[in-house]
Formats: C-alpha cells, sequence, structure tokens
C-alpha cells in the first residue's frame, strides 16, 4: 500500500535518477536542498488535501462527474448574453487554439516563436479593419479592461478627469470602472425612454472643459443601435474631450465602424470571435488607437510591429517598450501583465474564415433573427418591449409588469422547459421594473423564437 | 545506444505570407445559414432593420480564403512556434514552463464546461461552483491563507487587486492620504511596482545586496508613517530565498503597513513553505504557472488571491459561498474594492489546476517541489562546472538555490564579445525556446534565468546543459557564428532593427501597405 509513486509528470522521481542527482549536487537526501528555509518558515507537519486520485482513469471519473452536474447551453435554448455570447464557434478556431505550440508557449520573441508573433501581428492587423483603424493593442483581459484603460488614456491624453457615460450601461462594467478610475469622476447621462439612444440635451449640460471623454456602448448594454453616435462625438471633439466608442464585433460586418462616425479610441470584448463562452473564461478586450504619437505612447500593451530584414524576411518585434511597466516597471503607463494570448490567435483564425462576406452575413443573420425575436416577444399579452422606437442588434428588453408576475418567476419556470430566459434585470435597474434581457445570436432559430414566444406565453397568460 | 548528445535541428521554417496576402476574392472560408424565408418576408430588405447613419459603407477589408487554406496557414505558424510541448523549455525562468497535462484539456473542452454561460441560473451550473468553492479550500490549505479570489485574469491583475485591497483597507482605518507609499524590492517582478503605481502609490525599490535580498536597514531606512505596504516575491528570481523575510513582515507591520507576498515563484515551495508563516496579509499564486495550466501564448491566466480573515470583505465579487444545500455566487459583499474583470474570471485555468491538485495530492505536490529544486541544483552544479564563462552572482556559495538561478555571462562576454542575446538567439539553432533574461532593469550583466522545473528528465537537463557548453565553446572558438545566429530559425537574424519611434510602427498590415505605398 506504500508503495511510492513514480508520478508521470514527475520523470524524476523514479528513486534511482533521484538519488544519482542527490549524489552530483552533494546532498544526502532531498530535504537537505531546503536547508536556506529557516524553521519558522516552515509548514509544520503535512497538507490536508484531498485524497490523491494517481491514475488517469480516476481523475477523469472524478472530474467528468462533477461536470456532469452542470447543465450547459447545448442542452438548453440560451437567451442570455449581456457581455458574454452563445455565438457558433468555428471547428477551425478550436483546432488551431488546441495546437500544442500555441497552448504551450508563452513569451517567447522574434525567432524561436516567430509564428506566434506573426499570428499575433494578422490578430492586430484583422482587427485593424474591422475596426477601421490603424493601430491596435494585444488583447486585453477583457472588454471591461480594454473600456478602462481607453478611459485612463483619455485622462493621460487630456490631463481631465470626469468621464461622461450613458445611464444604461450593465452594473458589471460599472464596477469595473469604478474600481479602475476610481480616482477619476463619472458621470452618468440620461438616455431616452423610447430609443435608448444618449439624451443630447443632458450631455450638452454636463459636458465642459472638466470632461476626459465621452463613452459610449454601440450597441448599448440593453441593446440599443446608438443613432446619435456621430452628434455624440461631434459635442466631444467641440469641448476637447475623446470620444471613446465600445463596440460589439459581431455586428461590424453590417453596422458602421466606430472610426468613421468620430471615435477616437474604440473598445469591446472579443469573446464573441471564435472563442467559447466556458463560463466567461473566454472574455478578451479590443483595444485600438488613432495612428498618432500621443495615442500610441499612452497604450500600455505590448506592440508587435513588422519589419523586413535584409533577406525579404518579415520579422515581429515588440516595439516602444520603454511604455510598458515590462520595461519601466513603475513608469511605465499602467501594469501590463499576460492577458488572453490565445483568444488573439483564436479571434485572427475567426476573421480569416470568416472574410467580409462572413461577417456581413453574421450581422444579417442576427439582425434578422433579433428582429422577429423583438416582433414577436412584443406581441405577446403582458409583455412590452422597451425602446421600441430605437433600433436593435442582437439584444433586446422585455418589460412584464403588466403580467403582475417577476422575471425571477419566469425564467425558473422557462427552465423547467430547457430554456434560459433572457437576463434579470431587476435588480440591476430599477426604473426598469420586472425588465429582462433577451440575446439572439447566429445560432438561435425561428423555431427557437416561436417555442419560447409559446412557452412565455403559456406562463403569463394561463 | 547511440552517443548523441546534440541534434542537428532546424525549426520549421516556412516563409509564410502574411495572411492578407494569400486573399482570393470571392473566396469563403466558412458559410452561414440563408435568412429563413419567413423571415426576410416579413421584413424585406437588410437595409431596413439599419437605421441609414450606422450602415456600414465599405465592408472590412478582412482576407477572403476557403478553409484548407486558412488552416495550413494557421498551422504553418504553430510549427514555426516552439511551445513547451514539443521543446526543452527550461530558459524561461520565472515562467514554470511546465507539462500542462492533456487530460485537462479534454476537462476544459468538454461542452459541460466550455458550453456554460456565465448568467445561468446557479441551478444549472452546481457543478463548476463546486469546483470553485472546493478549490478555494484546497488554496487555503496550500498557503495557510484563509480566502481566495480567482477572478484576477493572471498575475498581474492579482497583484493590481492586492494593491487595490491595500488602498481600500487603509481608507477604511482613515489613512488613505497618509498611507500613499509601497515599497518592493527590486528583483521582484516588474508588476510589483508598476500595479501597486496604477493604484496610486508612490513606489520606492530596495536594492538589493551581495545576499540577493535587501538588508534590514535598507528597509528601516524606508518604512515610515506613509508605508502603506510591502510587495515581496519569496524567493527572487534569483532563486534565493529570503530567510529574513518575517523580519521584513514585522517591521512593515509594526509601522502600520500590510505585506503582500508574490507567489509566481512558488514551484518549489509546495509542502514545505508558505505565505502563513511568514505572517503575510495578501498572496498571489500563477495557476497558470505552479498549478500547470498551459501559459496560451500570453493567457489566458489566472492568478489566485489569497488574504487574511481580516481583509477577506475586500476581496473583489463575487464570491463562490455554499448555504447547506448549493452553492452560489454571492456578490453581497459591501466592503469588496468591486470588479477586474466582468463574472468570475478565467474559470477554465481554475478547472485544470483542481484537476492538477487532484492527481497529485499532497505527496505528489511535495514532489514536485523537490524535484524542481533538485533539478535546479543538478542544472546549476553542471552548468557552473562545465561551461566556460558562466557564473552564479550573489547567495551564499554554500547554500542551495530553490527552483530557477540566474545566471551571468558577464565573464564569456568580456572574454568573446558574445553576449547573453546572443547565446540566448543561438540556443534555437539547438531547439531550444529563447531564454528569459532578467526582467527590467537589469541589475546582474548579461543574464540567464532558467528554471528545469520537475517535467523535465535528467536527459533533457543533460541535453540543455551540453548545448550551453557547446555555444560556449563557440563563442571562444568562433564567436560571429553566435553572434549571428540563429541560423536554423524561421528567419535570420540580419538588420533586427530597434523600433522606439511611433513613426516606425507597424502594428497593421494596413499601415504597412500604406508605408509601401500598396493599394
Amino acid at each position: 500500500m506504500n508503495k511510492k509513486i513514480t508520478y508521470p509528470y514527475i520523470p524524476n522521481s523514479v528513486e534511482e535518477v533521484k538519488k544519482e542527482m542527490l549524489e552530483e549536487v552533494g546532498a544526502k537526501d532531498a530535504a537537505e536542498l531546503f536547508k536556506s528555509i529557516p524553521e519558522h518558515l516552515r509548514i509544520k507537519g503535512s497538507l490536508n488535501l484531498p485524497k490523491a486520485k494517481v491514475s488517469e482513469i480516476e481523475l477523469k471519473e472524478f472530474i467528468q462527474s462533477k461536470l456532469n452536474e452542470n447543465q450547459s447551453c447545448e442542452e438548453y435554448t440560451n437567451f442570455l448574453g449581456a457581455g458574454c455570447y452563445d455565438h457558433y464557434v468555428p471547428a477551425v478556431c478550436d483546432e488551431i487554439n488546441g495546437r500544442s505550440e500555441f497552448l504551450t508557449a508563452y513569451c517567447g520573441e522574434t525567432y524561436s516563436d516567430h509564428g506566434k508573433c506573426q499570428a499575433i501581428f494578422e490578430y492586430t492587423s484583422l482587427i485593424g479593419e474591422l475596426v477601421d483603424m490603424d493601430v491596435v493593442g494585444l488583447a486585453t483581459y477583457d472588454g471591461g479592461q480594454s473600456a478602462g484603460t481607453a478611459i485612463r488614456m483619455a485622462y493621460r491624453l487630456t490631463g481631465r478627469k470626469e468621464v461622461l457615460l450613458s445611464e444604461n450601461i450593465s452594473s458589471q462594467l460599472m464596477m469595473q470602472l469604478n474600481e479602475y478610475c476610481d480616482f477619476m469622476d463619472i458621470v452618468k447621462i440620461k438616455y431616452d425612454k423610447t430609443t435608448g439612444n444618449m439624451d443630447l440635451n443632458d450631455l450638452k449640460e454636463k459636458i465642459s472643459d472638466k470632461t476626459a471623454c465621452v463613452f459610449i456602448e454601440n450597441p448599448s448594454y440593453l441593446g440599443t443601435l446608438e443613432e446619435k453616435a456621430e452628434e455624440i462625438g461631434t459635442i466631444a471633439k467641440e469641448n476637447g474631450a475623446e470620444f471613446i466608442v465600445s463596440v460589439d464585433p459581431s455586428s461590424l460586418g453590417v453596422i458602421e465602424a466606430p472610426s468613421n462616425y468620430g471615435a477616437d479610441i474604440v473598445c469591446g470584448e472579443l469573446q464573441p470571435l471564435g472563442i467559447h463562452m466556458g463560463y466567461g473564461s473566454g472574455l478578451g478586450g479590443i483595444l485600438a488607437c488613432r495612428d498618432e504619437e500621443e495615442y500610441i505612447m499612452n497604450l500600455p500593451n505590448h506592440f508587435y510591429s513588422l519589419y523586413e530584414n535584409n533577406k525579404g524576411e518579415f520579422g515581429f518585434l515588440r516595439s516602444i517598450n520603454s511604455r510598458t511597466s515590462y520595461h519601466s516597471r513603475e513608469k511605465g503607463v499602467e501594469y501590463l501583465g499576460t492577458n488572453v494570448g490565445l483568444w488573439a490567435i483564436t479571434a485572427a483564425v475567426y476573421l480569416s474564415l470568416m472574410g467580409p462576406e462572413g461577417m456581413y452575413e453574421l450581422g444579417r443573420n442576427i439582425l434578422y433573427i433579433g428582429n422577429y425575436a423583438k416582433r414577436k416577444l412584443s406581441q405577446i399579452n403582458g409583455v412590452d418591449v422597451k425602446f421600441k422606437e430605437g433600433n436593435i442588434f442582437k439584444e433586446f428588453v422585455i418589460n412584464i409588469d403588466n403580467s403582475g408576475k417577476t422575471i425571477e418567476e419566469v425564467n425558473k419556470k422557462l427552465l423547467d422547459k430547457k430554456i434560459f430566459g433572457g437576463k434579470d434585470l431587476s435588480n440591476e435597474f430599477e426604473s426598469l421594473g420586472q425588465s429582462a434581457l433577451y440575446c439572439v445570436t447566429e445560432k438561435t432559430k425561428k423555431e427557437d423564437i416561436d417555442k419560447l414566444v409559446e412557452e412565455l406565453d403559456l406562463i403569463l397568460n394561463s | 545506444m547511440r552517443d548523441k548528445k546534440l541534434r542537428n535541428f532546424h525549426e520549421a521554417k516556412w516563409d509564410e505570407p502574411i495572411i492578407f496576402e494569400l486573399s482570393t476574392k470571392g473566396q469563403r472560408g466558412i458559410l452561414l445559414p440563408e435568412v429563413e424565408k419567413d423571415l426576410e418576408k416579413e421584413f424585406g430588405e437588410l437595409e431596413n432593420l439599419i437605421p441609414e447613419n450606422l450602415k456600414r459603407k465599405k465592408k472590412p477589408e478582412l482576407p477572403e480564403l476557403a478553409q484548407p487554406q486558412v488552416l495550413r496557414h494557421f498551422l504553418r505558424l504553430s510549427q514555426e512556434t516552439l511551445g513547451q510541448d514539443i521543446n526543452i523549455d527550461i530558459g524561461l525562468g520565472t515562467c514554470t514552463m511546465k507539462y500542462s497535462p492533456k487530460i485537462n484539456e479534454q476537462f476544459v473542452r468538454n461542452p459541460k464546461f466550455s458550453e456554460l454561460h456565465p448568467l445561468q441560473d446557479e441551478e444549472t451550473t452546481q457543478g463548476i461552483l463546486k469546483i470553485i468553492y472546493e478549490f478555494e479550500e484546497i488554496m487555503k490549505e496550500i498557503s495557510g491563507m484563509d480566502s481566495f479570489s480567482f477572478q484576477p485574469g493572471g498575475g498581474g491583475q492579482a497583484i493590481y487587486s492586492n494593491a487595490a485591497i491595500i488602498k481600500k483597507y487603509h481608507e477604511d482605518q482613515g489613512e488613505g492620504e497618509k498611507r500613499n507609499e509601497i515599497i518592493t524590492t527590486l528583483l521582484s517582478h516588474p508588476l510589483n511596482a508598476a500595479a501597486p503605481h496604477t493604484k496610486g502609490f508612490k513606489v520606492i525599490n530596495l536594492m538589493p545586496n551581495e545576499t540577493g535580498y535587501p538588508s534590514i536597514e535598507d528597509l528601516k531606512e524606508v518604512v515610515s508613517e506613509k508605508t502603506a505596504g510591502i510587495f515581496i516575491t519569496n524567493p527572487e528570481d534569483t532563486g534565493i530565498y529570503n530567510p529574513i523575510v518575517k523580519e521584513f513582515v514585522d517591521i512593515v507591520h509594526e509601522a502600520g503597513g500590510l505585506c503582500v507576498y508574490d507567489m509566481a515563484d512558488y514551484n518549489g515551495l509546495f509542502g514545505i513553505a508558505r505565505a502563513k508563516e511568514a505572517n503575510i496579509d495578501l498572496c498571489h499564486f500563477n495557476l497558470h504557472k505552479a498549478f500547470s495550466s498551459p501559459h496560451g501564448s500570453m493567457g489566458p491566466a489566472c492568478g489566485a488571491q489569497g488574504v487574511t480573515k481580516e481583509l477577506e470583505k475586500y476581496l473583489p465579487v463575487p464570491r463562490v459561498d455554499y448555504d447547506g444545500e448549493k452553492y452560489y455566487l454571492n456578490y453581497d459583499k459591501p466592503n469588496s474594492i468591486g470588479k477586474l474583470r466582468k463574472f468570475y474570471g478565467v474559470i477554465a485555468v481554475v478547472l485544470r489546476a483542481y484537476a492538477y491538485v487532484h492527481t497529485l495530492g499532497e505527496k505528489g505536490l511535495k514532489e514536485v517541489a523537490e524535484i524542481s529544486v533538485l533539478n535546479s541544483n543538478y542544472l546549476i552544479k553542471r552548468m557552473l562546472k562545465e561551461v566556460k564563462g558562466i557564473s552564479a552572482p550573489w547567495g551564499n556559495k554554500d547554500e542551495y538555490r530553490t527552483e530557477q538561478v540566474r545566471f551571468s555571462w558577464e565573464k564569456l562576454y568580456k572574454d568573446t564579445g558574445v553576449n547573453t542575446d546572443d547565446i540566448d538567439r543561438r540556443g534555437t539553432d539547438y531547439g531550444l525556446q529563447g531564454y528569459f533574461q532578467s526582467h527590467h532593469p537589469m541589475i546582474i550583466p548579461e543574464p540567464f534565468t532558467p528554471e528545469p522545473n520537475e517535467t523535465y528528465s535528467k536527459d533533457e537537463i543533460d541535453e540543455y546543459v551540453e548545448i550551453f557548453k557547446k555555444i560556449s565553446e563557440e563563442a571562444y572558438e568562433n564567436p560571429e557564428l553566435v553572434k549571428t545566429a540563429p541560423h536554423n530559425a524561421p528567419i535570420s537574424y540580419l538588420n533586427q532593427p530597434i523600433i522606439d519611434d511611433p513613426k516606425d510602427l507597424i502594428v497593421t498590415w494596413r499601415v504597412y501597405k500604406k508605408k509601401k505605398g500598396i493599394k
């Protein structure tokens, strides 16, 4: 029973090898190797950890049984979005991000990891086309981190501390910004309750020479397209403020790129581009800016710049490193750590597969099914679609105040029918009453909507 | 067996064009379904669904390729990448490039995990919530800390999160304004300086002395009523364990500051030493390092953040709690610093780490520590004995290092003019990933920081030593060969520029085309 285990992940756990190596280093046993650690800093006794499942068979059975307690969006019809999206992931994306070389590489550079560096350059290049901008940074932790960095960039560019953004941003993003930009003053701008668009009068009233930036999401968290985006940008510029737009990349085959309506800095969530949700593990952040020195010098992420050598070969070099905290410690612009390289490569594969036509069809399919869902749900007795006058992309809000029921009750009942109903907004936006944020993607079929309508009608009206 | 110490290696060299150069108008990599007829009938033209001023006027100029060509392109790029799986990745010290078990990839790619939406009803996510909850228990035991958050998306974000907690703690004590200084050591990871600075602190860097760590006197000189806390990496990147860390902690505590351990270099300490015994208040582990999650070409990652009971209330939300019947996400934490990342964090990394600890258990983890330190000292012994021109500055020569070491090629450089960059590039000609030199500032001249963790065999470590013996010989006999390396890599070392001027920056293909006047 007490037989010494030879660990499959630890080749030198073979006793004879260990002995030979200990002899070479002149230690009588492994314990001697730790003699520089004083007794008072040592762990007394041994750790109390779960019994080891040393064989792969036991381990697989153990983990699998835990995972089997989950029900996934493959088994249920999903209408949840709100920052993490159930888009289709092409098989080639998984094939490439499962490749040992990409999966297990890290921070190698120009020569040993030439292919990885090129893939990262292609990521920034492809995002550059999608958002129609020349300078793109490496992907960040998530869309919220990109938004926070974009706002901090605005502070560094203008020396001003006030941030104007719409009242309709998500509580999750608001918490991120309150944390990351805690030295700034975040002021909320009202939005129009019929269209969901920003209230320009309120914006004009609040903007001043203290404003560092106006930040908008397009589409907004509540799903509506910001039709006054260009005017908002103009107002920002007139007041010397940066115009930051957070964008859904899955919309950009059909919806105008923010740079073409005045954005100075563009951010957004990367996950829709070929990355599985993984309970939120798939998030990543897009960050792009103008090709101007002051913007470039204020972007904290690595740049992999292309160069040509004497043989006419392309190489890729980490560039303008003095900006980064890796190089300059506390003098760098913001801290920069390990982010989501594998998701950047995956997004590059996705955009290469999709091409301009794929991105167009993606946006097209979403717009049709989204508008169908919005229309059909609005026809249910007891359901009121909010911001009806506005246009949507893939999300929209329904309200059921007239039914006397709560979203929580309704969602529980939908769950029985193997449907994940829309995100409950009743705690997030008290002013919206009993409302839910519904989301469709290109995976959603007409019959899914018809089934949802049928079930909702039953729940609300019988 | 054949007596063959060095391999005749050449990395794949595909001379692969940029993906845009492979585009052929009209090709498709993937198709989407047609719009259902009923929907088209109901809404008519797509134009009806987009406000006029938001219609994309010009489609994005993405490349157009068929599927096999996209696959082949990225496969070729993958072949021009030396992942840990295919090379003796001892060189990237401080990164703990250990084997990432393949079975764990199956777990994270299982739809029961990969297709979970983070806002699903908790009734449907009990499995993953339980894993997170139990992994917190495991991390508490490993570190001795009282509470953990897995929300930070990497080590850097965990350091940042620790700085955020320190700030909030002092604000709650009514000392937020006054305590605005963070102390760290110059050999700690740069983010121990950068992240607190991002959080608004003034940063003081302590220089190491010949022991490899700063002295008590140096610390006492900078500690004051302004001290908010200290960030210490132990062992530091030099592989020298700071035996007086408890004295550091006591001094900072006495002054009213908090003490943070950066445990990114933890691999050699499982079951041996932990944060608790050093009386540490906050710490973080990189689950993509010591806990085996793959590094993924720079993430996704997870910085597991551990704190004492007193500081638990400040951890990011949500926390995973258990009410006796079910596991749930708890956002009701009024003192929390808030959120660093949407939803919970990179749970894929937590899932892999959970499986990793479960298969090794207490004894296996201790074996990890012992073998990684044994491997490291074996490598040091052979390198110093057999490789000309290398040394291991600082530290007590009679003492063992922990899981890594910082060598110096100073002597070799003085003798031959070949520097650490040259040697690093030459390693690739023998099949090695580039090595990690040092974080900035590089106070050890011509540095080289290998970390031969427990997943490398003695034969592999021997091969590694043989390679550097050979490169050293080359430097002394034929320095040009090393200075012009690599010769067997995907591209050549010829007039490699330094790009420091924003005007020279080319991070997108469109900028390259503009500069070249290509349409």
